[in-house]
C-alpha cells in the first residue's frame, strides 16, 4: 500500500494532477442537481467514448476504397469473429448519440439552462449538436452501399443549388466529377479524423465550462435570473446547500452511463449491424434508397414540400434555424429557467418534436414514392373482377400493366402516391375519370399518349365498377339531359 | 507559487529589441504560412481547378447504334472518362437511349433531375419513375408530376461510324445540369 503511494507521489511530483482533479472532484454542486434528470450529459460523454473504441476497432478491418469498402463491411459481419457484434456497436451506439445528444438539449433548455453565464456552453453545446449529426451523416457514407451512393447524390443535388458556389461545392464534397473514391476517402478523413478532433476539443471545452461556471442550480418558479446577481446568488447557493459532486451527484451518472452502454450493446446483440445494402455499383438501379433514422424528417420534408419552395427553403431555412440557436441563450439570457413560467419554450420544444416525429413517421413508410412492383406484384383484388364484364376486366388488366397501380391502391395494397382508387367511382363522373386519365393533372402525369381510345374506354369502365355496394356511383346529371336532347329523364337516376 | 524572477516591463512606446525579435518571429511565422497554405489549398481544391482546367467532359462510346432498336428505350452503361484507382465499380454509370428513329437519339442521365436518385424506365405507360421522392418523366424526358423542377438531363450525343457516343463525365445535378448544356433544345420542358 505504501508503495502504490509512493508511486503516485513520484507521478504527482512531476504531474502535478492530484490537486486540481481532487478540486474538480469535490467541487460543490446544489443538492437538487443530483438528479435523474442531470445525466444525459455524462451519458452523451459516455456514448461518445463508446463510439471512439468501436470505431478504432472497426478501422482495424474496414478499407476506406470505394472499390473495397462493401467486402470489408461484408467480411466484418460474416467472417471476422464478432465483426457483426462491433459493426452493431457502432451502428446504435450512432442512433443513441443522436438521440441523447438530443435530449440533453432539451432538457437543457426546459431547465433554462442556456441562460446567463452559460451562453457559451450552450453555443459550443449547438456545434456538438451539429458535429453529432456531421458524424451520423459521414458514418452513413462510410457504409459503402447503395444508401450510401444514393445518399451522396442526394446531397451533392442539395449543394448545388447553392447559388453561384453550387457546383464548385459538389465538386469539392466529392473530391472529383462523380461520387467515387476520392469521395469516400474524402468522407472517411472527415469522419474519423476531421470531426471527432473538433469533437474531442469542444467536449472538453464543453465539460470545463461546466466545471467553472457549476452546474445549472434546478430552476426554480419565480428566481429570476440577472447577469448583475446570479454568480454570487448560485455562489451562496452552492455554499449553503451544496454537495461535493464526487459521490454526492456522480452514482446517478455512473449508473445512467452503465445502463446506456449496455443498452447499445442489448440492441447491437437483438437486431445486429446496420446493412450493408447492396453493392455502391451505380448501374444496380433497382434500388430504394432511404436515408438514416435520423435523416428521415428531411427525406419526408423534400417529398412535401411543393417543388418552387424546395431549395429556397433548403437555403434559407437550415441556416436560420442554426442561428436561432446559437442567438437563443443572448436572446433570452436572464429571467425565468422554470418550465413552469416559459409556456412558450415548452410549446416550441412539443411543437419541433411533434413536427419532426410525424415527418420522420411518415419517411417509414413512405407514402410519396411509387411502389416500383405493384403493377406486376399487387393482383386486384378478386372482388373488385366479381361479377364484371368483359370489358371492365380488360380495364382491371389495362390497370396494372400501365402501372396505375404503382400509385393507386386497391385493397390497401399498391402505391399511395395517388389516392386509393376503391371507390373512386363516387368521387368522379365517366366524363371526369376520362378527362384526368388523359390528360392528368393534380400531380399525374397525362396519360393520353399512351393509351388507345379503347383502352381508356376499358379503363374508366373498370374505374366506373370501383364504388362501395351501397353508393351509388357518382354521375353527371346535366349529361343525360344533353344526351336526351332536353327531355329530362326521371326512370332509373332518382334514387 | 512559483517565483519569477522580476523584470522591468518595458516601457509602452518603445520597441525594445525582444518584443521587436518576437514580431518578427510572428511575421515571419506568417510567411511560412502563407508560403505552405498555397499548395495545401491548391490540393485540397484540385477537384474544382482540375474541372476549370481540362474539364471534366469527354465523349465516351455507349455501343453499336444497332443495339438501340428504334422507338424504344433501353439502359446503357459507360465508364467514366476519368477513373481513379480505387473507384471500383463506382466509376461505371449508367444512363437512357432514347431512339426516336434513325440517327435521332435522346440519351437521358440515370439521375432524377429533383435529388439524384435513379430514374426506371416503364415502356408499358411510357413513364421514367423515381423511386425516392416520386417524380415521373415521360418518354421524352419532360417532367410529368412530383417534385423535380425541370425535366430529365440530357448529355450531348453524336453518331460515329455507327457507335453512339455522348458527351458525359460529371454527375448531373440541379444546380450544374452539365449534361444538357451543349444539348440543341432548352433543357427545361
Amino acid at each position: 500500500m505504501r508503495l502504490i503511494t509512493k508511486i503516485g507521489e513520484w507521478f504527482d511530483h512531476r504531474l502535478q494532477l492530484a490537486a486540481p482533479i481532487r478540486e474538480a472532484a469535490g467541487h460543490p454542486v446544489p443538492r437538487n442537481t443530483a438528479s435523474w434528470f442531470y445525466v444525459f450529459g455524462s451519458a452523451a460523454l459516455t456514448v461518445f467514448l463508446l463510439q471512439l473504441v468501436t470505431g478504432i476497432l472497426l478501422a482495424l478491418i474496414y478499407v476506406p476504397s470505394a472499390g473495397e469498402a462493401w467486402s470489408s463491411l461484408q467480411a466484418l459481419n460474416h467472417q471476422i469473429a464478432l465483426g457483426w457484434f462491433i459493426r452493431a456497436m457502432h451502428g446504435w451506439g450512432s442512433n443513441f448519440m443522436v438521440a441523447i445528444v438530443l435530449i440533453h438539449m432539451v432538457q437543457v433548455f426546459l431547465f433554462g439552462a442556456h441562460k446567463f453565464p452559460r451562453e457559451l456552453t450552450w453555443v459550443i453545446g449547438v456545434f456538438l449538436l451539429l458535429m453529432t449529426l456531421g458524424m451520423a451523416f459521414s458514418g452513413q457514407v462510410l457504409r459503402f452501399d447503395q444508401d450510401a451512393y444514393w445518399g451522396l447524390g442526394i446531397g451533392a443535388s442539395i449543394a448545388s443549388r447553392v447559388p453561384v458556389i453550387g457546383p464548385f461545392a459538389v465538386k469539392l464534397m466529392l473530391g472529383g466529377p462523380i461520387i467515387a473514391g476520392a469521395t469516400l476517402s474524402r468522407f472517411f478523413a472527415l469522419h474519423v479524423f476531421v470531426i471527432p478532433g473538433l469533437l474531442i476539443g469542444f467536449v472538453s471545452l464543453h465539460v470545463l465550462m461546466v466545471l467553472k461556471l457549476g452546474i445549472n442550480e434546478w430552476p426554480m418558479p419565480g428566481r429570476i435570473v440577472r447577469r448583475a446577481t446570479y454568480e454570487a446568488e448560485y455562489h451562496a447557493l452552492t455554499k449553503k446547500d451544496g454537495e461535493p459532486f464526487v459521490p454526492y451527484a456522480i452514482w446517478k451518472d455512473m449508473f445512467f452511463a452503465a445502463f446506456i452502454i449496455l443498452a447499445v450493446a442489448a440492441c447491437a446483440f437483438y437486431f445486429g449491424p446496420f446493412g450493408p445494402t447492396g453493392q455502391p455499383d451505380p448501374t444496380i438501379i433497382q434500388t430504394a434508397p432511404k436515408p438514416d433514422y435520423f435523416f428521415l424528417w428531411l427525406y419526408a420534408l423534400l417529398s412535401l414540400l411543393p417543388p418552387s419552395l424546395e431549395t429556397p427553403f433548403l437555403l434559407i431555412v437550415p441556416p436560420l434555424a442554426i442561428l436561432g440557436l446559437i442567438l437563443l441563450p443572448f436572446l433570452s439570457g436572464e429571467g425565468e429557467k422554470s418550465w413552469k413560467r416559459r409556456p412558450i419554450a415548452v410549446v416550441t420544444v412539443l411543437m419541433i418534436a411533434i413536427t419532426l416525429g410525424t415527418f420522420t413517421r411518415m419517411a417509414q413508410f413512405t407514402p410519396w414514392s411509387p411502389h416500383m412492383n405493384a403493377w406486376s406484384g399487387d393482383p386486384v383484388p378478386d372482388r373488385y373482377i366479381h361479377g364484371t364484364t368483359a370489358l371492365e376486366r380488360q380495364g382491371a388488366l389495362v390497370f396494372q400493366v400501365k402501372q396505375c397501380r404503382n400509385c393507386h391502391s386497391l385493397g390497401n395494397t399498391g402505391g399511395q402516391r395517388g389516392p386509393a382508387l376503391d371507390s373512386v367511382a363516387v368521387r368522379l363522373t365517366q366524363d371526369q375519370l376520362i378527362r384526368q386519365v388523359i390528360q392528368g393533372g393534380g400531380n399525374m402525369p397525362a396519360y393520353g399518349n399512351n393509351l388507345s381510345p379503347a383502352e381508356t374506354t376499358a379503363l374508366v369502365a373498370f374505374l366506373e365498377t370501383l364504388h362501395p355496394a351501397a353508393q351509388r356511383p357518382a354521375h353527371d346529371a346535366a349529361r343525360e339531359l344533353v344526351l336526351s336532347n332536353g327531355q329530362v329523364r326521371t326512370s332509373g337516376t332518382q334514387p | 507559487m512559483s517565483t519569477k524572477p522580476v523584470t522591468a516591463p518595458p516601457a509602452e512606446a518603445s520597441l525594445s529589441r525582444r518584443g521587436f525579435f518576437m514580431k518578427l518571429g510572428i511575421l515571419f511565422n506568417g510567411l511560412a504560412a502563407i508560403i505552405l497554405a498555397l499548395p495545401v489549398a491548391r490540393f485540397l481544391f484540385s477537384s474544382i481547378t482540375r474541372g476549370r482546367e481540362n474539364g471534366y467532359l469527354s465523349w465516351v462510346r455507349l455501343g453499336d447504334v444497332g443495339n438501340f432498336p428504334e422507338g424504344e428505350t433501353r439502359m446503357a452503361t459507360f465508364r467514366n472518362p476519368l477513373v481513379m484507382p480505387t473507384d471500383g465499380k463506382t466509376a461505371d454509370t449508367a444512363c437512357w437511349v432514347r431512339r426516336i428513329a434513325g440517327d435521332q437519339f435522346q440519351v437521358f442521365a440515370i439521375n432524377c433531375a429533383h435529388l439524384g436518385c435513379p430514374v426506371r424506365w416503364f415502356p408499358q405507360s411510357g413513364l421514367f419513375m423515381c423511386p425516392c421522392h416520386g417524380g415521373a418523366y415521360y418518354r421524352d424526358g419532360s417532367r410529368a408530376s412530383g417534385p423535380p423542377e425541370r425535366g430529365l438531363f440530357e448529355y450531348p450525343y453524336k453518331i460515329e461510324n455507327g457507335t453512339l457516343t455522348i458527351h458525359a463525365g460529371q454527375l448531373p445535378t440541379p444546380g450544374d445540369p452539365v449534361a444538357s448544356l451543349a444539348s440543341e433544345k432548352p433543357p427545361c420542358a
